[in-house]
């Protein structure tokens, strides 16, 4: 059971943290804070499930990471190529990070009446993921990003479902999915690279 | 010995075993074609549940298997859903190695068509939005063949089948408090909503389609078809499996007609789309849009449910052909063409031009399986058509009438590419030739009968089919 003052300050990781995503188009980086945000989602989902549970959508975010990173440096090491971010790509970015908030601010107190029995920082750390992730996806075709977004959008789901939802096999299934999604993009990253006997 | 063990556990380990010996390519095809057909056959002799005898040993085939705490139920009511699914899988497999499919083909479908057998089995049912996108994350790596980039179709792909997920998951929560008060009308239209929208994304219901002409287009196409016939028909399976379980849900007087709606969107964006497209995967992916708003409608009709399941067969048997087809019209570009076979860099009308003067079969199968999804006459989807449009008049005429719009274009769609077909390029100064390889001609020439076959002695193939409704219990199957 983590202390009720940990949940606001989890909630501004995550937020800190998908906005970091959407910001910073270093993989070194967005991984990095790929793994950060996983420790958010891990505080906001644990006075919901058990510790031994929880700690699956720590490891299997942690494992996507780790998959994900192993897999860039390879990549990097064969074509040495750097995604470079102009600052006004940067400030539209934040821009766009920032109508995503205003929607947010308006819709997630209204929310309260779809999901009562889900308590605020959930519903604000859940949405605010989902939010940011539907934005990330909308801006990208790069694999890496594409599964950056859907791993962010997955954790703002995880956060809110955990609260209605506690089986073992869900839990499960979604470790299984989170880590499906890192190797399928781990794939796409690698396939043009491999050659396949006729 | 469990049914879930045997028609789940089993191919999925199977399917991993068989990736291992991929490196021997026509072996791999071969074992996963005898599995699933052993499959099937399994599924339509053994009962589930109840003492079989073989001289001195009797076994018994349980219907349960346990994981994680959840069940997996397979019963004797699925199992001619069972013998359809491996039925499929296998006609597919059959003809990989001939289609240059390629070697993680066969060990993925049969991981894949574990997976979505396990979607009708898995209780509480809700769950199986989890196995779908594991399904469609395994899809993902067969669309995508090594060596090629990826295309934006299979990201959109990635991306639909994902979002599909947290709808339907949510829906389910949703639910229990519908069932606990249906009367409240706020939560069954929330509930409603939700649903609307994961079944939006998994089955490309406009404005969710663009991926379909996308992947059709990008990636092998015999890979696609697998994909397009597989995954809607268990998505919608499970689409069943909530009007079987929710009365509440049955009981929503707009629900007809929403789905209406939404299919013949899909029949006429499909259609239409077709008949302007200049790139023949992409009228296969709008020709699939087509059979799904198809699909839908005959769900939305009171007496569709036999008939959603007597599309599957024809649909199946159209699109194995034409895939066929079209991988031998341009095989992957890893592949050594013989000596006097042209190849071209895509699918696109000007690399097509006169392709009947050199390859006649090929084309002539592409065209045959068009015709036949457009539901002409004496082909396997004409009987479906017929029926679809009678039933459908009754209900209304007006989606009747753009349902035959939309069937129109895709027709439209077939006579411009045979025009390209037919048209004389220039180039072939030695006239018709058969530069086709034989093991595709046979494949083609028994496909094409089948659809004949299936056209005409529509009696004899379909009314089988038509018991797959007795696995949805509470749906009404009028006469």
């Amino acid at each position: 059971m983590i202390p009720d003052w940990l949940l606001p300050i989890s909630v501004g990781l995550v937020s800190l943290s998908s906005i970091g995503l959407l910001l910073n188009l270093d993989w070194r980086w967005s991984i990095t804070i790929l793994g950060l945000q996983y420790i958010g989602v891990f505080l906001l989902v644990s006075p919901a499930w058990e510790i031994e549970l929880v700690a699956t959508i720590l490891v299997s975010g942690w494992m996507a990471g780790a998959v994900l990173g192993v897999t860039m440096s390879s990549i990097s090491a064969a074509q040495p190529q750097e995604i470079r971010t102009g600052i006004s790509e940067r400030i539209f970015r934040l821009i766009a990070a920032g109508l995503v908030a205003l929607v947010l601010i308006s819709a997630v107190p209204k929310s309260e009446s779809w999901f009562v029995q889900i308590n605020p920082a959930s519903r604000w750390g859940g949405f605010i993921l989902i939010g940011m992730g539907f934005l990330h996806l909308g801006l990208t075709n790069n694999p890496l990003r594409v599964t950056l977004g859907l791993l962010t959008i997955l954790s703002g789901f995880e956060i809110i479902y955990a609260e209605i939802e506690s089986s073992t096999l869900v839990a499960g299934l979604l470790a299984i999915i989170n880590l499906g999604l890192a190797l399928v993009c781990a794939y796409l990253l690698i396939a043009p690279a491999l050659e396949e006997a006729p | 010995m469990s049914a879930p063990i045997l028609w789940i556990v089993i191919p999925i380990i199977s399917g991993m075993g068989i990736f291992i010996l991929r490196r021997w390519y026509r072996l791999s095809v071969l074992l996963g074609t005898a599995l699933t057909l052993l499959l099937s056959l399994l599924a339509w002799l053994l009962p589930i549940n109840e003492l079989i005898i073989f001289g001195p040993w009797t076994i018994r085939i349980g219907e349960r298997m346990t994981i994680l705490g959840r069940q997996f139920i397979l019963t004797n009511t699925d199992r001619p859903l069972l013998a359809i699914l491996y039925l499929l899988a296998a006609l597919w497999f059959a003809s990989a190695y001939v289609a240059h499919a390629g070697r993680m083909y066969v060990p993925l479908g049969l991981i894949i068509t574990g997976i979505l057998t396990a979607v009708p089995a898995v209780d509480p049912f809700l769950y199986a939005a989890l196995l779908l996108e594991v399904a469609a994350l395994a899809s993902v790596v067969l669309l995508n063949r090594p060596g090629q980039p990826v295309g934006r179709g299979t990201l959109r792909f990635l991306i639909f089948q994902t979002l599909g997920m947290p709808f339907l998951l949510f829906t389910g929560w949703l639910l229990t408090g519908v069932e606990a008060s249906p009367s409240e009308l706020d939560l069954v239209n929330r509930a409603a909503i939700l649903l609307g929208f994961g079944f939006a994304f998994w089955l490309a219901i406009f404005p969710f389609y663009t991926w379909m002409p996308m992947l059709a287009e990008e990636v092998h196409p015999y890979s696609a078809g697998f994909v397009f016939l597989l995954m809607p028909f268990v998505v919608m399976l499970f689409g069943l499996g909530f009007l079987d379980r929710y009365a509440w849900l049955r009981g929503i007087e707009q629900l007809d007609t929403l789905l209406q709606i939404a299919g013949v969107m899909m029949v006429l964006t499909g259609g239409i789309l077709a008949a302007f497209q200049h790139h023949l995967g992409r009228i296969l992916g709008f020709a699939m849009m087509v059979e799904i708003g198809k699909a839908i409608l005959s769900i939305s009709l009171p007496a569709g449910l036999p008939l959603f399941f007597a599309m599957i067969l024809p649909r199946a048997s159209a699109l194995a052909v034409w895939c066929l087809a079209l991988s031998a019209i341009k095989p992957p570009a890893n592949q050594t063409t013989p000596a006097g076979f042209s190849t071209i860099p895509d699918l696109r009308f000007n690399n097509i031009n006169g392709l009947a003067r050199r390859q006649p079969l090929v084309a002539g199968s592409v065209a045959i399986a068009h015709f036949s999804i457009a539901g002409m006459p004496i082909l396997a989807g004409f009987p479906i058509l017929l029926n679809l449009e009678y039933l459908l008049t009754g209900a209304s005429p007006v989606i009747a009438f753009l349902t035959l719009l939309g069937t129109a274009g895709l027709f439209v769609g077939g006579l411009r590419s045979l025009a390209e077909f037919l048209r004389d390029s220039g180039t072939d100064a030695n006239g018709w030739q058969f530069k086709e390889r034989g093991a595709v001609v046979v494949f083609l020439i028994i496909g094409v009968i089948f659809i004949l076959m299936l056209g005409l002695f529509p009696q004899v193939f379909l009314p089988p089919l038509a018991t797959l409704t007795q696995t949805f219990e509470r749906l009404p199957v009028l006469p």
